[in-house]
C-alpha cells in the first residue's frame, strides 16, 4: 500500500539548486552546503518544527496523563466519575446513544479532565492519543532507522564485494520486493501473534505484545527499498578515481567500505529517512487498525482509530483524532523530505507515497 | 524478441515458485507457531491436538507438508479453512475476486482522470497561488491513512450528512452485485471509489508536474512552439504525451497492487467482501491457509501482471530487450 522509489543523481556531481551561483557554493563543503539550502527553504523549516512539536508533546505523554488528564490512559475506568460544569457525572452514561441503550462513554468535554472524551472503558482518550502517538513514532523512527541500516550494510557488502556475495544478496532482496509489502507485513504479523509463548532465537526472547515486533517487521519490509538505490550508488562510488587511490595506498577492505564509499552513499540514505519514516509510520498505523501491530494495553494511533469505530456515531472524536495527528505527523515528514531532498540532492527525482 | 520473452517467463516461474516456498515457510515453519493451536478447540487434549495435526497433514515433514499444500491449492483445490471446515479456500477466493476488481477499477478510472487534470492545471497555474494550492491538496492526499479517511466518509454520509439531500442517495455498507443491479452496484461503490483513489490522485499529479515541468525545458517541446502551435496543443500533444510514459508504467504495478491486496483497508471500512475483506477475517481468525492462500494470490497476480508489463513494453520499445 506504499510505495517509495528514489532515483539518485550519480555520486561526485556537482549541482547548482535553483537561484544559487557557483560563487555562492565555491569552497564549502557538501554538508555546510545542504545545510545553507535547508536553512533557506522555510516551508522545510516550518515542517521540522511540527514534526519536533509532535514529537516533544508526544513524549510528554506522562506528564499530560499524571498532571492535566489525572487519569492513568491504559486502566480501565468503568466506573469512575468526572467533573463536568460542577457536576459530578459517570464516565460512561447509561443510554446516552441515538438508541438510548447500553452505555456511551462522555464526549470530549474541551477541558482538562477527558479533553477528547472517553473510550469504551471510560479513558481519557486526549491522554492515550499522546500515549498512542509515543509507540507510532517510536515503531516509525526505529523502523525506518533499522530498515536504512541494514540497508545500507546489505548494499555495502553486496556493492563493495560483487560477484556471488551480490548475486544472493540481491536475489533475496528481489524476493521480498516481488511481494505485496503490506501483505508480508501481514503474514508476519499474523504468524507472530500465533507464536503462544512468544519467538526464541537462541538467548534473544521477543514477547509477542513487545513493541518490537511491528517495529522489525516493517524494518525487513522495507530494507529492499533503500538496498536497491544505495546498491546502484555503490556500484558506481567504487569505480571511481578516489578509491582507485585509497586501494593503490594498500587501504584494506573495511577502510575502502566505511571510510571511502560510505559517506558518498550516504546521502541517498539521508534523503529517503523522513520519507521512510512517513511511510512506517502509515504502514504501523494499518497494522494497528487490523489489530495485528501494536498489542493491548498498548497503543498506538492506529489502534485508537480502530477502538474508535465502535464509537464512530457517537463518539466520533475517538477515531478523528488520533487521524488528525497521523496526517500532521506524515503531512510535515513528507514535506520536510522534500526539502532535504532540495538541499541535499537539487536535480534528483525522489517519490513518495504514503 | 522470442528469447526475451522465453526469459522473462523462466524467470517469472523461478519466482513464483520462490514466492510459494517462503510464504510456505512463514506460515508453516516460523519457529515457535503451532497452526493447530485455533484448530483444536480450547484446552485440547493431547490425542486432539494429535489428531487434528495428522488430519492437516502437519506431523509430516516440511517439504511433505510443503508439496501436500501446494497440491491442495493448485491441482485439487480443495485447500479448507482452518476454522470453518465447509470454506473451500480457492472457491473463496475466486467468489471475492470480482467486488476487488470493481472497487479497484473504478478507482483506478477516477484517479487517472483527476490526477492529469491536476497535474495540467498546476504546470498551467504555475507562478500563480493555485500551484502550490493545489500541490498542497495533493501532499495532504497522501498523508492521509485510507483507512481513517474511510471512517471519516461514512461518519458523513452515513450519520452527521445522511439526512440532508447531499447524501440521502448514500445507500447503507455492502456491496450488490453489479450483475443484480447495475445502479446500486454504482451507488455502493462511490464512496469507497473516491477515498480508494484519494491517495493516487495526490501522487500521480505530483509525478506527473514534476515530468511536466522536466519536458518543458526539452528541445521538441520548444521546436512545437516555434512552429507556432497552440500552447494547448503543445501541452496535450507534445509535453503531456511525452510525460505518460512514467505514468502508465506506474499505473501498472500500482493496479496490480491493489488488486493483489492493496485494497485490504478500503474493502475492511466499507464492508466489500472483496479479497481483502476475506483475508482480513481469516486474519482477525488466525486462518492461515486461507491467509496464505490469499498472500499467494496477491503475489502471483502482482508478479504475473509485473512480467506483462515487461514484456509489452519490450514489444513497445526494443531498446528495452536485453542483450
Amino acid at each position: 500500500m506504499a510505495e517509495f522509489a528514489y532515483e539518485p543523481e550519480p555520486a561526485g556531481a556537482v549541482v547548482l539548486a535553483p537561484g544559487e551561483t557557483a560563487r555562492e557554493i565555491a569552497g564549502k563543503s557538501p554538508w555546510r552546503l545542504a545545510g545553507r539550502r535547508f536553512m533557506r527553504n522555510r516551508v522545510a523549516l516550518a515542517a521540522l518544527v511540527l514534526f519536533v512539536l509532535i514529537v516533544v508533546v508526544t513524549f510528554a505523554a506522562p506528564l499530560y496523563a499524571k498532571h492535566v488528564a489525572h487519569a492513568d490512559p491504559f486502566a480501565n475506568n468503568l466506573n469512575g466519575t468526572t467533573v463536568v460544569d460542577g457536576k459530578r457525572i459517570e464516565v460512561l452514561q447509561q443510554g446516552g446513544g441515538p438508541l438510548k441503550l447500553g452505555e456511551t462513554p462522555i464526549g470530549p468535554t474541551w477541558h482538562s479532565n477527558f479533553f477528547l472524551g472517553a473510550d469504551n472503558q471510560g479513558r481519557d482518550v486526549a491522554a492515550r492519543v499522546l500515549y498512542g502517538g509515543r509507540a507510532s513514532l517510536l515503531i516509525g523512527i526505529g523502523s525506518a532507522l533499522l530498515a536504512c541500516l541494514a540497508a545500507l550494510l546489505l548494499a555495502l557488502v553486496a556493492g563493495f564485494f560483487g560477484g556471488p556475495v551480490d548475486v544472493i544478496l540481491s536475489r533475496l532482496m528481489d524476493l521480498i520486493w516481488a511481494f505485496p509489502i503490506f501483505l508480508l507485513a501481514i503474514s508476519l504479523a499474523t504468524v507472530l501473534l500465533t507464536a503462544p509463548d512468544g519467538l526464541q532465537w537462541g538467548p534473544v526472547r521477543v514477547d509477542p505484545s513487545s513493541l518490537w515486533v511491528p517495529t522489525l517487521i516493517i524494518a525487513l519490509v522495507y530494507v529492499p527499498y533503500v538496498y536497491r538505490p544505495v546498491r546502484g550508488q555503490v556500484l558506481s562510488v567504487r569505480e571511481k578515481e578516489y578509491v582507485e587511490a585509497a586501494i593503490a595506498q594498500g587501504a584494506s577492505n573495511l577502510r575502502l567500505m566505511f571510510s571511502e564509499i560510505l559517506p558518498n552513499v550516504l546521502t541517498t540514505v539521508i534523503v529517503m529517512l523522513p520519507l521512510m519514516i512517513a511511510t512506517t509510520i502509515l504502514t504501523e498505523s494499518a497494522l494497528s487498525f487490523l489489530s495485528i501491530g501494536v498489542q493491548p494495553p498498548k497503543a498506538s494511533w492506529g489502534t485508537i482509530i480502530d477502538d474508535g469505530q465502535n464509537l464512530l456515531y457517537s463518539r466520533p472524536w475517538v477515531a478523528i483524532a488520533p487521524g488528525i495527528m497521523i496526517v500532521l505527523t506524515v503531512l510535515s515528514l513528507n514535506v520536510l523530505g522534500d526539502g532535504v531532498r532540495d538541499a541535499l540532492d537539487p536535480r534528483a527525482k525522489l517519490r513518495i507515497k504514503g | 524478441m522470442l528469447v526475451f520473452v522465453l526469459r522473462r517467463l523462466i524467470s517469472l516461474v523461478v519466482v513464483l515458485f520462490a514466492i510459494t516456498v517462503l510464504t510456505f515457510l512463514i506460515f508453516f515453519a516460523t519457529p515457535g507457531v503451532d497452526p493447530t493451536r485455533s484448530l483444536a478447540g480450547r484446552n485440547p487434549t493431547p490425542e486432539t491436538v494429535a489428531a487434528v495435526r495428522h488430519q492437516f497433514g502437519l506431523d509430516r515433514s516440511k517439504p511433505a507438508q510443503y508439496v501436500l499444500m501446494m497440491r491442495r491449492l493448485f491441482v485439487s483445490r480443495d485447500l479448507v479453512s482452518y476454522g470453518n471446515q465447509a470454506l473451500k479456500v480457492v472457491p473463496a477466493i475466486t467468489a471475492a475476486a470480482p467486488v476487488t476488481f470493481s472497487l479497484v477499477i473504478g478507482a483506478a478510472i477516477i484517479w487517472v482522470v483527476m490526477s492529469i487534470l491536476t497535474g495540467l492545471l498546476a504546470v498551467v497555474w504555475k507562478g500563480s497561488i493555485w500551484d502550490p494550492l493545489l500541490m498542497i491538496l495533493a501532499l495532504i492526499g497522501i498523508s492521509m491513512p485510507v483507512f481513517w479517511l474511510g471512517e471519516v466518509a461514512n461518519l458523513i454520509t452515513q450519520d452527521r450528512l445522511h439526512d440532508t439531500f447531499l447524501f440521502s442517495w448514500v445507500p447503507p455498507l455492502g456491496y450488490v452485485r453489479l450483475t443484480e443491479d447495475p445502479w446500486q452496484w454504482f451507488l455502493h461503490l462511490i464512496i469507497p471509489w473516491i477515498c480508494l483513489s484519494v491517495l493516487y490522485i495526490g501522487f500521480y499529479a505530483r509525478v506527473l508536474r514534476a515530468n511536466l515541468l522536466d519536458v518543458a525545458n526539452e528541445d521538441f517541446v520548444r521546436t512545437a512552439r516555434a512552429k507556432g502551435l497552440s500552447e494547448r496543443r503543445v501541452l496535450t500533444r507534445h509535453m503531456l504525451r511525452t510525460s505518460m510514459i512514467t505514468f502508465v508504467s506506474l499505473f501498472g504495478l500500482d493496479f496490480a497492487v491493489l488488486v493483489g491486496g492493496g485494497a485490504l483497508l478500503t474493502e475492511v471500512v466499507f464492508g466489500l467482501p472483496g479479497v481483502g475483506l476475506l483475508t482480513y477475517r481469516s486474519l482477525v481468525a488466525l486462518d492461515l491457509p486461507v491467509i496464505m492462500a490469499t498472500v499467494i494470490y496477491g503475489a502471483f497476480f502482482i508478479t504475473i501482471a509485473n512480467a506483462l508489463v515487461d514484456i509489452v513494453y519490450a514489444r513497445l520499445d526494443p531498446r528495452i530487450r536485453p542483450a
